[in-house]
């Protein structure tokens, strides 16, 4: 069957899955007897395990499958949930995490068993279950070692018990004799197996695509039939390795263990001894097996690093919410109406009805594209939610990590933001979060110490502020040491002495986001390198945004993000300067004003004006721009009111025009412009208007 | 075009005209030729960027080379044309020209290189083509829309 096009549902529902295991295992850990998030776990892994199944990925399904045992008793009552418990079963979600990632990058699941997190799943299923205490475990595997394991492994190969036939016999012979081996095969099936017979068809369809299966015990209808205990054994005639037969029935889920041997037609009848040595032969095999497999898997993770490179298999898609596209859909059928308006207007002859319906159609055309704008932005949005619904999760680690106690309020999730800022906004969010649990918060005896409550708290903060979304980090720790800072950078030359005395707070914080600065004493495994800053800084400017860090000595530091809320297309109100046109994106703007000259004040030698109780410093455009000055100085000033965050200034400019939709597009990467120009638009008559980006001028 | 190219064994320029000498350009970058237009001028930029023109709807960048390679403000004259560059893929920049003269093919034994005493603006050429009784500089295009200008 082909799986492939299923490839795409699978992985995102996995995701979903993923995610709300993850969320409730959360909720688990605090509330232990919630049954309802019990439910919905046991739910979600069930459909996991099944979605695993049907695409064909072995390992998942098998790892699903433990998980869901152990939820399935948690469910039933018959055992409670431990820290040790969580803790086991996050790592099966990172093993998921990775089973998924190599599946969206190659289609496949990748090699890794993961053995160790069923092993111990399966050990704590049991210590639940009461049919072990915790510490008989580890003792019954010594003694199972130790126990001579020859006898076992001669006991355990049934298929010396097959009697073979005088014609069979001759099979064998002509099969050695033309470079083919015979195997003894005997496969043991996991106890909780439920389909015996569907897991033996399956290793019988993998070992006949290696050779020809000759024999088996019980024969092939019995175990149809499902007439066996919990091992089968067969005899196969094939070209390859011991160790690649093993391989393959091992690779069927819910195989225990593969006894595997060459059939050996002189030693038949032979004592006992004789095989006792080959077992440990057989022995040595499996060991080697084992190392080699330990290799396989090594290399097979060097494959996926360097994997990670290649184009991943599948598609980025949106889910668009099919409301959406039907208000699309009407719209695309509004424009066709428009259009043949204008059409019919163009091919009728009077023309003094022309001149009002084809202003009539024009407005309506307008209204039409408007509304498709907006809409079609609004399928791009995700709410970001789909970013920091992964955080709880890390806080949690890093919270055991670095044995402080800290909680994370996330709020403002169902902000939205464009689909390919999503993309980007994961990482340089997660560097802030680290940072703050890392370097923000004090330990938790420092902060008893400093009267603060125990547990440290971060907050993730999102909200739209006009043509902008602004996600803030926030934590109650320490918050950042200005002259600790300064110290650093004098001790680094990044700045001089000179330098640091004239420094406002603000800039000493601003040196936190250049490259290679950590204030941290000690590098530790979660932050300190000081790679962090200025690569969100750099990310987050990538994306059109901007950042900025605001900190009060012993009540904690804030990071606020700054990100356009649209990419391709924004209302700008245009505006002359001297000869030349530029756009000022509408959502920077706060008011338009006419000030007189009399009414500029000096402060600090820089213009400002008092405006109805605030002081605004005053922007010359034209001083900034280099624009050609004109030639009379009028007595009012016509002045754009510009607002980032809670920071106002005054732009003057020349005239205004109004405003317009305008198409954003790059000036290339060749010309250099200091950031003041966003971007360039085109104008209705085919003129090039250039946008400034207010951000950099307040 | 290319299995042309290899026929004839030699590479095309487009040949163009600065003042009195004239310039080679390697045809595989060149994109289009346009006329002299509007061109939006870019704040703060490289003074030798004169700005911003719209090509179909794309936003082109062009720069003056006379003004890279040091020579006096171009003069625009009916003439003018604007060579649009594509360098690597997907960025365009518009180089401003004197004139555009004719499409000449150079085989590799016309072409020699340049010696270093022609002064500081050899790091923007490959070499001289010889064509006819003519003498051609071949730019070296990436040099001249990345580098730094010379001095």
């Amino acid at each position: 069957m082909d799986i492939s096009q299923y490839l795409e549902i699978f992985i995102d529902e996995t995701k979903e899955h993923l995610q709300s295991l993850s969320s409730q295992l959360l909720i688990l850990e605090t509330e232990p007897e919630n049954v309802e998030t019990i439910n919905e776990i046991f739910r979600a892994a069930h459909s996991l395990k099944g979605m695993a199944g049907t695409m064909g990925y072995k390992r998942m399904q098998r790892l699903t499958h433990d998980m869901e045992n152990v939820f399935s008793e948690i469910r039933n009552g018959n055992m409670k949930v431990t820290a040790n418990l969580v803790d086991v079963l996050f790592k099966g979600l990172d093993a998921l995490e990775t089973y998924l990632s190599n599946i969206q990058e190659s289609a496949d699941e990748g090699t890794n068993d993961y053995e160790d997190i069923i092993k111990q799943l399966n050990t704590i299923l049991n210590v639940g279950l009461g049919k072990v205490t915790e510490t008989e475990v580890p003792k019954a595997e010594v003694t199972k070692i130790v126990s001579d394991p020859t006898v076992t492994e001669s006991t355990q190969m049934k298929f010396k018990n097959i009697k073979l036939l005088d014609y069979e016999k001759r099979a064998i012979q002509k099969a050695n004799e033309i470079g083919m081996n015979a195997y003894g095969i005997t496969v043991y099936i996991q106890e909780y197996c439920i389909l015996k017979s569907a897991r033996a068809f399956l290793v019988f369809k993998a070992l006949e695509s290696l050779g020809e299966v000759i024999k088996s015990l019980p024969d092939t209808q019995d175990i149809e039939d499902e007439k066996f205990d919990l091992d089968f054994s067969v005899i196969l005639l094939t070209k390859e390795s011991l160790d690649k037969v093993k391989e393959e029935v091992m690779r069927v889920s819910e195989v225990k263990n593969v006894m595997i041997d060459k059939v050996d037609l002189t030693s038949e009848d032979d004592s006992n001894e004789e095989s006792d040595s080959k077992a440990t032969d057989e022995q040595e095999m499996e060991q080697s097996t084992a190392s080699a497999a330990v290799k396989s898997s090594n290399s097979s993770a060097n494959n996926n690093s360097s994997k990670q490179t290649a184009k991943p298999v599948v598609n980025r898609s949106v889910r668009v919410d099919i409301e959406k596209l039907d208000i699309l859909m009407n719209l695309v059928s509004e424009l066709i109406i428009a259009k043949n308006g204008l059409v019919s207007i163009s091919t009728s002859d009077n023309s003094n009805k022309n001149e009002s319906g084809f202003n009539e159609q024009i407005e309506y055309l307008e209204r039409v594209t408007t509304n498709l704008h907006e809409s079609v932005m609004k399928v791009r949005m995700v709410p970001i939610e789909s970013v920091t619904n992964r955080f709880p999760r890390m806080i949690r680690d890093l919270s055991k990590k670095l044995n402080k106690k800290m909680e994370l309020y996330i709020s403002g999730e169902e902000t939205e933001l464009d689909r390919t800022v999503i993309d980007e906004i994961g990482d340089p969010l997660m560097h802030l979060l680290r940072n703050a649990a890392d370097h923000g918060l004090e330990s938790n005896s420092e902060r008893v110490a400093n009267d603060k409550p125990e547990v440290g708290s971060i907050y993730l903060e999102a909200y739209q502020d006009g043509n902008n979304v602004v996600i803030e980090v926030r934590d109650d720790g320490a918050g950042i040491n200005v002259e600790k800072v300064k110290k650093k950078a004098l001790k680094t030359g990044s700045i001089t002495q000179e330098q640091a005395d004239s420094m406002s707070e603000k800039e000493v914080i601003d040196l936190l986001f250049r490259p290679s600065f950590s204030t941290a004493e000690v590098i530790s495994d979660v932050s300190g390198r000081g790679v962090g800053l200025d690569v969100v800084k750099t990310k987050i400017e990538a994306l059109g945004g901007d950042i900025e860090a605001k900190t009060k000595l012993g009540e904690g530091s804030t990071f606020i993000i700054r990100l356009p809320l649209t990419l391709a297309i924004i209302q700008a109100l245009m505006v002359e300067l001297g000869s030349e046109k530029y756009a000022i994106p509408l959502g920077s703007i706060q008011t338009i004003e006419d000030v007189s000259q009399a009414d500029i004040k000096y402060v600090h030698s820089k213009e400002v004006i008092n405006l109805r109780g605030s002081v605004i410093p005053l922007i010359r455009l034209d001083k900034v721009l280099d624009v050609e000055e004109k030639q009379e100085q009028s007595d009012n000033l016509t002045v754009v009111i510009i607002a980032k965050g809670d920071r106002l200034a005054g732009l003057v400019i020349d005239n205004l025009i109004g405003q317009q939709e305008i198409v954003i597009k790059s000036i290339g990467k060749y010309i250099n412009n200091n950031k003041i120009i966003g971007g360039a638009t085109i104008l209705g008559d085919g003129e090039v208007a250039l946008i400034l980006d207010v951000n950099t001028l307040v | 075009m290319e299995a042309n190219s290899n026929i004839i064994d030699g590479k095309q320029y487009i040949v163009v005209k600065l003042g009195n000498e004239q310039y080679g350009i390697d045809i595989n970058f060149v994109d289009n030729i346009v006329r002299m237009q509007r061109i939006t001028r870019v704040p703060k930029a490289q003074h030798y960027f004169k700005g911003v023109i719209n090509l179909r709807g794309e936003i082109i960048p062009v720069m003056s080379i006379r003004l890279k390679f040091g020579l006096e403000e171009d003069n625009i004259t009916n003439a003018t044309r604007i060579i649009i560059i594509k360098f690597d893929a997907g960025s365009a920049v518009g180089i401003i020209v004197d004139e555009v003269k004719e499409v000449v093919t150079l085989e590799e034994s016309n072409i020699s290189k340049i010696n270093s005493e022609l002064g500081d603006k050899s790091g923007f050429l490959n070499g001289i083509g010889k064509h006819g009784d003519d003498l051609i500089s071949l730019l070296n295009i990436s040099s001249v829309i990345i580098e730094k200008e010379s001095n």
